[in-house]
């Protein structure tokens, strides 16, 4: 198939930026998107020119580093789909695709299609852990899990921390992401006895990251490549609010 | 020389133990003089990096990716072993052990196996108090299955992402060490080369992906949990950045590299669907429990695989292997679908593929029970493939999975050189010659959480250090060596990119030193690869700046090492007269297509030392002992 290509180029974080066309003819349904894009770049490279460059490794949809904005959708528009698992025979012959950066103030971007989310990051050094050293764990089988609670806990720890989330929403916002921690650890027993202080830590540095408001859009949802429900946002702002007004809410401050 | 694998006295029980009370110690308040530097973010150095600051080092770790998370155990699908036996079926630490010696083909060191059969039990407690949401029964207990043909139940897993989960309980205990500042986090930097000073491992260069800049740093060890090299094959189940350069620069400084060409062939991938192929996807094992698997009679045989006749099929498996049909062991799988591909056999559109068939399963029990037993694989499938395999047969072909070859380590994971401390599948150590199921995963965290933080003291307790800094003259001569060898790949001015050298280099490596190797064609691939290293340095092409972030030098560098690296598999293949596990040399089988081992010639660990490029590296021997284990013919009759 013929498939013609407006991607974003963008030489550093200080260059403006601007869309390029590229023109391919011999795409193969098979492709997958970044195999395309390889193509693409194989082509380029041969010319003496600057390949495109993007964030991918896995390719099979778990490690989180593949990206893109397709045609205006994060990760492109199959549902539950990461742009590595992504098939060019989603797409037909004579398609003009456009493709774009994850763009958020808080993922500023890198070169090209590369973008900066070492955001995600600090927020999980803040407190998106148990806090329990090598050693000091009781027999496994004497902390027990209700299946149920268990399979909550692993719908939510399956976020990938790809970032779709925060391209899709109007304001920005990290708020899927950060729930899905807050809410793995909130369902497990593990959990509980930093539950409060992890909630206030997470949402803290997700403000200082630069993340937007959640007004509600669920977009993120939407976007989201593992399907993690927006149900774990009420989740995280119940928790919030009860941590906010309890005795742990100074003792964080005092510790800051 | 014969290496000692310092090996501690006693009985097999007793070791761990004995050798624990017998290091020497580090106090507390002398922790935090130590530096040590960490290469990896995996399962092995995530959860080095966190036990190490935990206990009061100064850590410093590396990783090309943006962000820890993204290492390639992210990946690892089914399952971690542990000898917990919690479904009460007879397992325990010896059987753990002993499973895993005879399915590595007596070519495992057995006091390190039988260790880490021991510490396999503190790895799910340390997993589960960190909030990793294994799989649970109604009753809230643990949940385990039977995983890669195990008789047992000793699995434990998360739905399908077991090493996600696992990746990411290790990556919240470091990253909280990163927030106490006990840990130095580098991302998007890349070792390139290792730095020794007088004999002992003392730092690192490194680059920074994102501006290009060489640097270098100084520690008092340097641990490698750099992972697995079988994307020297260009297409494997690995993901796409996996890369031999560290190991392969520590053994350029005198590391010995032991075993190389142990490599693990996994027979049911997704296959090839042409040139485009960037990586192959791994599918289930357990698809084979109900699928059949077949190729057509006649070469060339086009038609769709259901206008295709019973009597005109051949279901190899079944027929070359009544009793274990589609369920023979994973090497004689691949080596069989291999056969009637090269026969002209091989279906789909590059003829490298066999049919998986569920049709008569479908007919058996039924779409909903194969739905439920398979759904989400299926799924996969067809996104990846396009293909329904409700209704047509899946295409499978055996992909390179993991190496376990690596770096020579002794007992307390140090390689010869001192100072060198080798980690998870970088290291050589436990799997012998073939690995089985869901003990990748664990020997990693075992390592990473409850071996190296012990001996690691031990070495620093017993060791002199001088002082130095990176403005020794050798960390000079080095950061020197890496912008030379940038500055000349920045200048060739050829027609290929590295990806096609890449591509070619997979090519020699999988037809002459991939699922069957014989001495004929190892010593072609011997005159090959370095040919095409040749041509590498000469019609290379390049583009961008080395001052930027520039994907094309990336890969380019790696390439170059995986061209020199490659021969060393090769030498060990070849020298390597025996079959045994992943390793299949043609010349030695039994009638029934068996791996025919040389207890006599070959029971021993072969360690390569670097001799130059080009030039055949020296092999050194470390004799391996069975006294617990007696060796025997691996049969699956
Ligand atoms: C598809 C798949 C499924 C698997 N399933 C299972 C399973 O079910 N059970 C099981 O037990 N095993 C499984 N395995 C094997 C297992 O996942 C791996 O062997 C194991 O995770 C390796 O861990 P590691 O920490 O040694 O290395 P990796 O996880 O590969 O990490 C390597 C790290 O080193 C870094 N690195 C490498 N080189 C450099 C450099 N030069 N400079 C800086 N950083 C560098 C990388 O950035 C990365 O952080 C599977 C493997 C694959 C491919
Ligand atoms: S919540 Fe979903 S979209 Fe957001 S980072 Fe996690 S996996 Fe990606
Ligand atoms: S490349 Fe890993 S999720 Fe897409």
């Amino acid at each position: 198939m013929k498939i013609t290509l407006h991607i974003w180029r963008q030489k550093n974080s200080n260059d403006k930026g601007h869309f390029e066309t590229y023109h391919l003819d011999n795409v193969i349904e098979d492709m997958s998107f970044l195999e395309m894009l390889d193509v693409l770049n194989e082509k380029l490279v041969a010319e003496g020119k600057e390949p495109v460059a993007f964030d991918h490794d896995c390719r099979e949809g778990i490690c989180g580093a593949c990206s893109l904005t397709i045609n205006g959708i994060p990760h492109g528009p199959e549902k539950n789909t990461t742009t590595c698992q992504l098939h060019m025979r989603k797409f037909k012959d004579g398609d003009e695709i456009w493709v774009e950066p994850f763009r958020a103030r808080a993922f500023p971007v890198i070169k090209d299609l590369i973008v900066d989310r070492s955001a995600f990051d600090r927020i999980i050094q803040a407190g998106g852990f148990i806090s329990v050293n090598t050693g000091q764990a009781p027999e496994a089988n004497s902390i027990l899990v209700p299946k149920q609670n268990a399979d909550n806990a692993m719908d939510a720890a399956q976020c990938i921390g790809c970032g779709a989330c925060v391209a899709a929403c109007p304001n920005g916002a990290a708020m899927l992401f950060v729930a899905a921690k807050v809410s793995h650890f909130a369902y497990l027993p593990q959990g509980q006895p930093e539950r409060k202080r992890r909630v206030l830590a997470m949402v803290e540095q997700m403000q200082k990251e630069g993340f937007g408001n959640c007004s509600n859009f669920y977009e993120c949802g939407a976007a989201c490549p593992k399907g993690i429900s927006v149900r774990f946002i009420a989740l995280m702002n119940r928790d919030y609010l009860k941590a906010s007004y309890s005795e742990e809410k100074l003792e964080f401050a005092e510790k800051e | 020389m014969i290496l000692d694998g310092k090996v501690p006295s006693g009985r097999i029980e007793e070791k761990w133990d004995k050798h624990r009370f017998e290091m020497k110690l580090v106090s507390p308040a002398n922790k935090r003089k130590y530096k040590i530097l960490i290469v990896g973010t995996g399962l092995a150095g995530a959860s080095a990096a966190a036990s190490l600051a935990e206990l009061g080092y100064n850590v410093e770790v590396f990783t090309y990716h943006d962000s820890p998370r993204r290492a390639h155990s992210i990946a690892a699908q089914g399952g971690i072993n542990a000898a917990k036996n919690y479904p009460n079926d007879g397992d325990s630490i010896w059987r753990l052990f002993y499973d895993t010696v005879k399915g590595g083909d007596f070519r495992a060191r057995e006091a390190n196996v039988y260790r880490l059969a021991q510490v396999s039990n503190n790895i799910i407690d340390q997993c589960v108090a960190q909030g990793v949401p294994f799989a649970r029964e109604y009753s809230g207990y643990l949940a385990n299955r039977s995983f890669g043909g195990a008789q047992l139940s000793r699995t434990f897993y998360a739905r399908g992402q077991t090493g996600q989960q696992l990746l990411l309980g290790a990556y919240s205990a470091m990253m909280r060490q990163v927030g106490l500042k006990k840990i130095i986090l580098h991302t998007r930097t890349e070792m390139l080369d290792l730095v020794v000073i007088d004999g002992v491992a003392r730092g690192i260069v490194t680059r920074n992906l994102l501006n290009g800049k060489i640097e270098s740093f100084v520690g008092d060890a340097v641990v490698l949990a750099t992972g697995g090299y079988s994307n020297v094959f260009f297409l494997s189940t690995n993901a796409q950045a996996c890369n031999v350069t560290a190991t392969y620069r520590a053994y350029k400084r005198g590391a010995f590299f032991a075993n190389p060409a142990f490599t693990q062939i996994h027979p049911t991938c997704i296959p090839q669907s042409g040139e485009h192929q960037s990586k192959l996807t791994l599918m289930s094992e357990s698809l084979r429990n109900d699928g059949r698997v077949w190729v057509p009679k006649n070469p060339g045989d086009k038609r769709d695989p259901r206008d295709i006749p019973e009597d005109e099929r051949d279901y190899f498996l079944e027929r070359m292997y009544p009793s274990y049909g589609n369920l023979a062991p994973r090497d004689i799988a691949s080596r069989a679908a291999k056969r009637v591909c090269d026969e002209g056999r091989g279906v789909g559109p590059t003829g490298n593929g066999v049919y998986l068939d569920f049709a008569d399963a479908i007919k058996r029990l039924g779409k909903k029970v194969i739905e439920e037993r398979y759904g989400n694989l299926f799924e996969m499938y067809e996104r990846i493939t396009g293909d329904n395999p409700y209704e047509t047969p899946m295409r499978i072909y055996p992909a390179p999975h993991y190496t376990m070859g690596g770096l020579w380590v002794d007992y307390n994971l140090m390689s010869n050189l001192p100072g060198l401390h080798v980690i998870g599948e970088a290291n050589f150590s436990d799997h012998g010659a073939n690995r089985l199921g869901a003990s990748a995963l664990m020997q990693g965290l075992a390592d990473g959480y409850f071996i190296l933080p012990y001996t690691i003291g031990h070495y620093f307790a017993t060791t002199k250090l001088e002082k130095v800094t990176t403005d020794h003259p050798e960390f000079k001569k080095v950061e020197k060596e890496v912008e030379e060898r940038i500055k000349k790949i920045m200048s060739i001015n050829g027609k290929k990119t590295p990806t096609q050298f890449h591509r070619e280099l997979g090519k020699i490596m999988w037809n002459y030193c991939g699922m069957s190797r014989n001495e004929q064609g190892l010593k072609t691939a011997l005159e090959l690869v370095p040919k095409l290293r040749e041509e590498f340095w000469q019609n290379l092409t390049m583009v961008g700046e080395e001052g930027d972030l520039n994907i094309v030098l990336e890969k380019a560098l790696r390439v170059a090492d995986f061209l020199e690296f490659a021969e060393l598999m090769l030498w060990d293949a070849l020298e390597r007269n025996e079959s045994c596990g992943g390793h299949f040399r043609e010349e030695h089988q039994y009638p029934d297509g068996e791996a025919k081992r040389d207890d006599e010639n070959f029971c021993h660990v072969a360690a390569w030392e670097f001799t130059g490029v080009g030039n055949k590296p020296i092999r050194h021997i470390e004799p391996l002992v069975f006294e617990y284990v007696p060796l025997t013919v691996r049969s699956y009759k």
